[in-house]
Order: C-alpha cells, then structure tokens, then sequence
C-alpha cells in the first residue's frame, strides 16, 4: 500500500485529487473527501453539482479521469485492482432501486451471494431472510417486485445489499423516485442502520435525514465541495454564500 | 342531452354513417363469396387439390421422412442461429473496436443476400474454393444459421439494449462480473422481450428450409417442399402440395399459439 494510507488507517473512503470529465465537461474538480469507519455523512447540493456522480466513482460505476481513491485502504482506481472483489464489500443502493424483476425478492438477495460470495443455498438464504426482516419485509420474501410499492422495493434493494455483508453502503438518493409518504419508513431503515455502525456515504434531498443522522455533511456545488462540516454548522450556521443559497431555497 | 332540441338535422350522424358504411362492405363480402362459389368448377377443384387416394399414398412418408427432416433442418439452423447471433449483438455492444466492425460486416452481409445465393455459395462454392464436402445437414445448418444468425442479432441486440441501464449497475455493483451479469441478470430479461421476433424468425427459417433443394437431395433428405413438388410432378395433381402446407401449418401455427401464453405470462409476471 502507498504511504498516504498510513496516517489515515482509518478511513473506509478516501478521495484523493478526483477529476472527472464526460466529454469536456469537467463534472468533478478536484474532489478530496474522506469518510472514516463507521462514519455517516451526507452529501447535499443543487442537481448537476457532481454528488452522484463522486459517489458513482467510489465503487467505479463511473471511472475518474485522474486522481485516487482508497476504499478500506486498497486502491480501487488502481489498474491492478480487484474491482469486482472490492464491489462485493461495497453496498449500493440506487435512487431507482433496480431491483431484479425477473426474480422474487428472496432470489434478488440471494443470487449475488451464491454467485459472487459462492455461499451455499441454505446460508443464502439464511441470510437473506434475517436483512428482509430487518427491513420489515419477512411476508414478501416470495413476492415479485412489481407487487411491491416503492418504498418496499427500496428496502428490499437495501436488504439485497446487506445481504452481501458489506463493509460500507452507498446511497444515491434513495428516496427521491418515492411517493412522499413511503419515504419515512426507507428512512427509518436508514437510520437503523447508521446506529448499528454502518458506514454510510449518502447523497440526499433530505436535510432532515442529514441533521438528524449525519456525523459529517458535505455540500457541492459546481464540481468542488464548496463547504464540509458538522451538520448543524453547514445546515444551521452555513458560511458560504452558495451554501446559504442552497438551503434557503430548500428548507 | 339537454340541447336534442336544436335544428334536427337532415344529414346522418357520423355514427350511423359508419354503420351503414359497414353493412355495404358485408353485403359485397357475401356478394363475392357467391359469385366465386357459383363460377368455380367445384369438381375440378376437387380432383386437383384434394385427391383423397394420392393424398393417401403420400403417408406416411409425408410425415416421417418430409416433415421431420424439415423440422430437423429448422431445428438445426435455428439453433446454430441463436448462439451466433448471441455472439454477434454481443460484439456489436462491445467496447471493443474491431469486435463490432467485424460484427457490423457479418449481419449486413447475411442480411443483406438472398437465402438461397447462401445456399448456393456454401454448398457448390466451399467444395470448389476448399475442396471440403459439406453434408447436406450440415450446410443447411450453417446456411440458416448465418441467415438467421444475422437477423436474430440485431433483435437480440436490441433486446439487451431495452434492459434498463440500472440492472446491469446493480449486477455489478454486487461484485457481479461483467459476464455474470449478462448472463444471469441481463440477458435472460432481454430474451423475454424478443420471445416474439425470436418466434417470428424461426417461423421464417422453417419456410427457407426448403431452399435446401437446391443442394440436390437423396430420398431420405427429402423436406416438406420438396417431398410436396417431387409427387406433384408424379402425380400431375395439386394435393401433395396442400397436404404439405398443412403440414407447414401443423408446425407454425402452434408455435404462434405457445408464444402467445408465454407472452401471456411474463405479462402477468411483471
């Protein structure tokens, strides 16, 4: 490993000089932004502003024009790297949850530990079962997606990641394709979650959320973090302008 | 309701005019089926198509030798078909340069000639150019095949472009690889999509199969059409020929019919 993991033994994510481009577009300039274990952080910001996509580059989705960054200290951006083995350690969900339809629920919170973990059936499914009852969800576990609500499909898509017992979650606004009232209870499961001790990046339209469960919370603006800080200072006492302007219009 | 008071109008409503319209074209319908009825020579019909005794004779031959090779041939073309076009949609998304020219160049070449020239190149041209001998299964497999294959490629295609992006992310955000995603999250949603054109195409290569006359056939090779033309021409009569084409039916139709209830299903499934 190279010496700059050293002094941040620590760190679940670490983002080092990220630049990101599609075409000439420059959607990430230079992003530094770390993320200790255990820790919950949020990052808010006007749509465009590159959230989603420096949390698509953390597990690759998206590949960085330049710069590096460590997931649990390995090199992901590394060319030697093991993405596919470092992925299966980093849970996602995604704003359109993506839940597999050709499956029922139990088969998508399964099919990645047998193939990808090489779990056998009955520890799948063990496994499997104990996440759709963390979510609420034990009564659907035969049920096809399409029969879920959305906020349903949602839990279950946190389950399916859970499932893959990773060492860190990945949300990229996980409640926006919701009707507002299924949000609460994908929230709650969320904040389950972050009390447990999960590591948790999370890019999101709910201050609420992030004042409440945040330990740190990021705002972007324009491809740069313009501001970072503990949430009732960037959320309560913000000190940049575009800060401000953010979430006047917001809250 | 309330203004049925206003001017009452001379001219017809549009709906009763729509209905009138339709009562006409029955009437012709019923005119031209008597007409046809009435100027055919129903027993001439009758000894040119439907000949009971040498319809008789053609069994059961017809079914054992013609309609199995036929549904030998299909089979077999449809099958190397499938894998091939699997492989070319699988090139022709690629990121890899050379793979989708290459791709590119196959299907529009196949595409774009005649089955039969295929045929034709594959069984007299490959023993010419390479002095192989090709049996005539196997030509007629990889004639329908590069045919079909060509075909299938672009609705296969097209079936994997129309899974949403997003499953394909989920898959490999599990750790999934990018061939374990295609094959276990990707592909099998694409394939319920192109269930139909799939169907669709091997209806078609059942009915190219009977370009295969052209290679020259033995008895025992014979298919549908050609068994059908060899006893029209002994018999100087039409019923081998229907008799074939229900045969055809007797393929196609249940096939159209099973596609049906499958396409019934997944409906239900999503």
């Amino acid at each position: 490993m190279t010496q700059t993991t050293s002094d941040r033994g620590a760190a679940a994510i670490d983002v080092q000089q990220l630049h990101k481009y599609f075409g000439d577009n420059e959607v990430l300039k230079g992003i530094d932004f770390h993320i200790g274990r255990g820790e919950v952080v949020c990052v808010i910001g006007p749509s465009g502003s590159g959230k989603s996509t420096l949390l698509r580059c953390v597990n690759m989705l998206e590949e960085p024009t330049s710069g590096t960054i460590l997931v649990e200290g390995e090199e992901i951006t590394d060319p030697d790297a093991d993405v596919d083995a470092l992925r299966a350690r980093i849970g996602m969900v995604f704003q359109q949850f993506n839940l597999f339809p050709h499956m029922t629920v139990l088969r998508n919170l399964t099919v990645a530990q047998e193939k990808v973990l090489k779990r056998g059936r009955a520890e799948a499914t063990k496994t499997a079962r104990a996440n759709l009852e963390k979510v609420g969800l034990s009564d659907k576990a035969d049920a096809y997606p399409a029969h879920l609500s959305g906020g349903q499909q949602q839990r279950v898509a946190i389950a399916r990641a859970l499932s893959m017992n990773p060492d860190m979650m990945l949300f990229d606004e996980p409640t926006s394709a919701l009707d507002p009232e299924l949000v609460g209870d994908v929230l709650a499961v969320m904040k389950d979650l972050a009390a447990e001790g999960m590591t948790m990046m999370v890019v999101t339209h709910e201050m609420n959320f992030a004042r409440e469960v945040a330990d740190k919370v990021v705002f972007m603006d324009g491809g740069v973090i313009v501001e970072e800080g503990l949430p009732a200072d960037v959320l309560g006492n913000p000190q940049h302008e575009r800060t401000q302007a953010f979430l006047s219009r917001v809250l | 309701m309330s203004s049925a008071a206003v001017v009452p109008k001379k001219r017809m409503s549009p709906r009763k005019r729509a209905a009138l319209a339709r009562y006409i074209q029955y009437a012709i319908l019923v005119l031209l089926v008597v007409v046809v009825a009435l100027i055919a020579d129903w027993g001439e019909i009758r000894r040119a198509f439907l000949d009971l005794d040498i319809a008789s004779q053609l069994f059961p031959d017809v079914i054992v030798i013609a309609l199995k090779n036929t549904i030998i041939y299909t089979a077999c073309g449809f099958a190397f078909g499938l894998a091939l076009g699997l492989v070319l949609a699988l090139m022709r998304l690629s990121s890899v340069g050379p793979y989708r020219w290459i791709a590119t160049g196959v299907i529009e070449l196949f595409r774009g000639l005649p089955a039969l020239v295929v045929f034709l190149v594959l069984g007299l041209g490959l023993s010419l150019a390479f002095g192989v001998q090709l049996s005539n299964l196997s030509t007629v497999t990889l004639a329908l095949g590069l045919v079909g294959g060509a075909y299938m490629a672009e609705t296969i295609r097209a079936g994997i472009q129309a899974v949403p992006k997003g499953q394909y992310e989920a898959a490999r955000t599990l750790g999934m690889t990018h061939t374990r995603a295609m094959v276990t999250i990707v592909l099998p949603q694409a394939f319920r999509v192109i269930l139909p054109p799939l169907t669709n195409e091997l209806i078609l290569l059942t009915k190219d199969s009977s370009l295969v006359y052209i290679l020259g056939l033995s008895l025992d090779e014979y298919e549908l059409t050609a068994f059908g033309r060899e006893n029209m021409n002994a018999n100087a009569n039409l019923t081998p020929m229907v008799t074939i084409a229900l045969c055809y039916l007797l393929i196609t139709v249940p096939l159209s019919i099973v596609v049906r209830r499958m396409e019934a299903k997944s409906g239900k499934a999503r």
